[in-house]
């Protein structure tokens, strides 16, 4: 089957050069892949350093991997002939963090929406133009005529937000990827965002990306989620099965130090777990979350643990759950769709290792 | 006379001066903090809640002017002492970790450097084998080894620097302690260690602590006391558990019932329309434009803050009796 965005055994290593001696290993062996066929949710959860933001880079083509390939409707995406490249950039959308840096203070908001309807020729006449700008700004929840016309300015972080996701949509993108889009905007106009990029989904059939830092948004416009931990697939599969049962003691960590708006609701942070076992790996293979794992057994310092189904939509990459049969990272694929009907026999889910 | 409280806060206005006109970034806000309470004041972006921060400390710079009201901590008022009887409260009586206070590390100073300096400005100046055990303790106090000291703030982690941030401030022992944002910014693991770091100390000192954040779910767990900012006034304040469990006013209503819970899935219920802009605020209550509840009263009068129930305080005509 080709998707139509696929990574494949990525990896992204920063530095080894003549200036920097040491490596940084961004991303390591990461396999993913949006089939565009059936509209997905998927969110990439992970903090500072996790490698989220270095996926996005890859995935939107700004960087390229160090070894594995990124493949647009199975070409590779370095090498794509100039008409896949112009197909590549209408269907996947981006929408960045910041809503303030995309926009230039000395043009109107039009501006930002007109581009695209030029560069793909979307319009034929002024009219045409208008209607596509109001019915974009329409769907996004947004009055046209308070809002064409107007500079960056005079419209609130929410609106300008809303106003990127209008313009991916003028594009009719099959995939949005869509970095912290509400990280930088008030809580009361956070639901608002996260509900037109929905309806985006859920309407149009696009499939959406969602890299974040928090659980509880993810939680609740995903149906998969990858959980990253310093370059690496800590846990992944149904959302449903994975924010609410964490198995990774990493999930766990994250799960209990979100400050839920409950005073009488646990906030635990590091308390959730307990104190490390303060095991010591003697080479280059171990778990990344060794040191601060309250459950570190010997092999924890001894390999790294590769991805353990623990359940036909879920997987951990934790020794912990090392009696599951392994998933080769680049099948993490069969652990999602648990969330949504399937469109076709998904791959039967097999017990033995 | 004894007084309860040690900071108390009355009808403070603060205007930024624009060539459009004044920006009433805290227009008219009232509150008191007893000795060794954390209170917290919550609110979105542009509602005034860290002008109120930096008017605490009188660190309003123009074009912003504080216009009218009155500050005193421990019976002192504030707003009348001269720039160098100011100078010698903050730190020792009144402190801040200002938002983005760990970016704000001289980089080429070493950790010991940057506290030693601060007590010498604020004439505390320790020397030789007094600082030593001075440092040590400070940095035990706010959970970092005594190396630290000898360290360049790149050598340390985000959680580290805002520690060493909370250091500084805790270095005169303040009676208030007043942090804005101490956790944006920070991932989420961290942000517990900076708070619970920053309860410890607190509640050590018997520092009163006025927290300045946007997250309501951080607010929750790390303040005993909420007051909720909405475009440059105060429109409800209550403990903890009052304003979450029964919230008064309908900002503070829909703001709870927007945020993500992890009970469940359930359709996200955003406030419609926007904060008003503050150069023309709407006339009568500011969240008119938005309250789903508002009546012809509600568009011309701003509602005072009552106490509608013990401790409960909201500005909303809802609860007005006629």
């Amino acid at each position: 089957m080709t998707g139509l965005l696929e990574a494949r055994n990525i990896s992204k290593v920063f530095g080894a050069g003549l200036v920097h001696k040491t490596q940084t290993i961004a991303l390591r062996d990461f396999t993913f892949s949006i089939s565009g066929e059936t509209p997905s949710v998927t969110a990439i959860v992970g903090e500072s350093g996790s490698g989220k933001t270095t996926l996005v880079r890859l995935l939107l083509g700004l960087i390229a991997p160090t070894s594995g390939e990124i493949l647009y409707r199975g070409q590779d995406l370095r090498h794509l002939p100039a008409q896949q490249r112009r197909a590549y950039l209408r269907d996947v959308q981006a929408i960045f963090q910041d809503p303030f840096e995309v926009f230039n203070p000395f043009y109107k908001v039009d501006h930002v929406l007109e581009s695209p309807i030029r560069n793909f020729g979307l319009a034929r006449t002024r009219q045409q133009r208008r209607d596509l700008m109001a019915e974009a700004l329409s769907t996004v929840g947004l009055q046209p005529a308070e809002t064409l016309g107007r500079y960056p300015h005079q419209l609130s972080g929410g609106q300008r937000q809303r106003i990127m996701v209008a313009r991916a949509l003028l594009l009719r993108p099959r995939l949005i990827i869509a970095d912290e889009p509400v990280s930088m905007v008030d809580a009361s106009l956070r639901a608002t965002i996260l509900n037109s990029l929905l309806k985006l989904n859920q309407e149009f059939g696009i499939s959406l990306v969602y890299i974040t830092h928090d659980l509880t948004t993810a939680y609740q416009i995903s149906e998969d989620i990858i959980v990253l931990y310093r370059g690496a697939v800590a846990e992944a599969g149904d959302v449903q099965l994975v924010v609410p049962q964490p198995e990774h003691p990493y999930t766990k960590l994250l799960v209990g130090s979100i400050p839920l708006a409950d005073p009488d609701a646990p906030w635990q942070g590091e308390r959730a777990l307990g104190a490390p076992t303060g095991l010591a790996p003697n080479g280059d293979s171990y778990c990344a979350f060794h040191d601060r794992c309250p459950y570190a057994m010997p092999v924890c310092v001894e390999q790294t643990p590769s991805l353990f189904r623990t359940a036909p939509h879920r997987a951990s990459a934790c020794f912990l759950h090392g009696d599951a049969p392994i998933l080769p990272n680049d099948r993490i694929d069969e652990v999602f769709g648990g969330g949504r009907p399937a469109p076709d026999a998904a791959t039967p889910f097999v017990a033995e290792s | 006379m004894s007084e309860p409280n040690v900071l108390r806060v009355e009808g403070l206005r603060v205007h930024y001066q624009t060539p459009a006109g004044p920006v009433k970034a805290v227009d008219g806000v009232s509150f008191a903090v007893r000795p060794g309470e954390r209170f917290g004041l919550v609110g979105e972006s542009g509602s005034g809640k860290s002008t109120i921060a930096l008017s605490l400390l009188r660190m309003i710079k123009p074009p912003g002017r504080v216009e009218d009201g009155s500050v005193t901590l421990d019976g002192v008022e504030l707003l009348e002492l001269t720039d160098e009887e100011m100078r010698r409260v903050r730190l020792a009586r009144i402190s801040l970790v200002a938002q983005g206070a760990m970016n704000s590390l001289n980089p080429v100073k070493r950790i010991r450097e940057q506290i030693a300096l601060g007590l010498r400005e604020h004439g505390a100046a320790r020397e030789g084998r007094a600082f030593d055990t001075f440092l040590t303790e400070l940095l035990e106090r706010v959970g970092l080894r005594r190396g630290v000291g000898d360290m360049f703030p790149h050598e340390l982690s985000g959680g580290m620097k805002q520690r060493v941030c909370i250091a500084m401030a805790i270095s005169l022992e303040p009676q208030v302690i007043v942090a804005d944002e101490p956790t944006s910014a920070l991932d989420v693991v961290v942000q517990w260690q900076v708070i619970d770091t920053l309860r410890r100390v607190q509640s050590e000192l018997g520092a009163a602590v006025i927290q300045i954040g946007h997250d309501m779910g951080l607010m929750a767990h790390s303040v005993e006391r909420i007051g909720v900012m909405y475009a440059g006034k105060l429109v409800e304040s209550a403990a903890v558990r009052d304003l979450f469990r029964a919230p008064l006013h309908p900002y503070t209503q829909l703001l709870i019932a927007s945020l993500p819970s992890l009970d469940g899935k359930e359709r996200l219920q955003g406030i419609a329309g926007s904060p008003p802009s503050l150069l023309n605020p709407p006339a009568g209550c500011p969240f008119h434009p938005r309250c789903p509840f508002v009546m012809d009263v509600c568009r011309t009068t701003m509602p005072p803050p009552r106490e509608h129930r013990p401790g409960h305080f909201a500005a909303c005509h809802l609860y007005e009796t006629s």
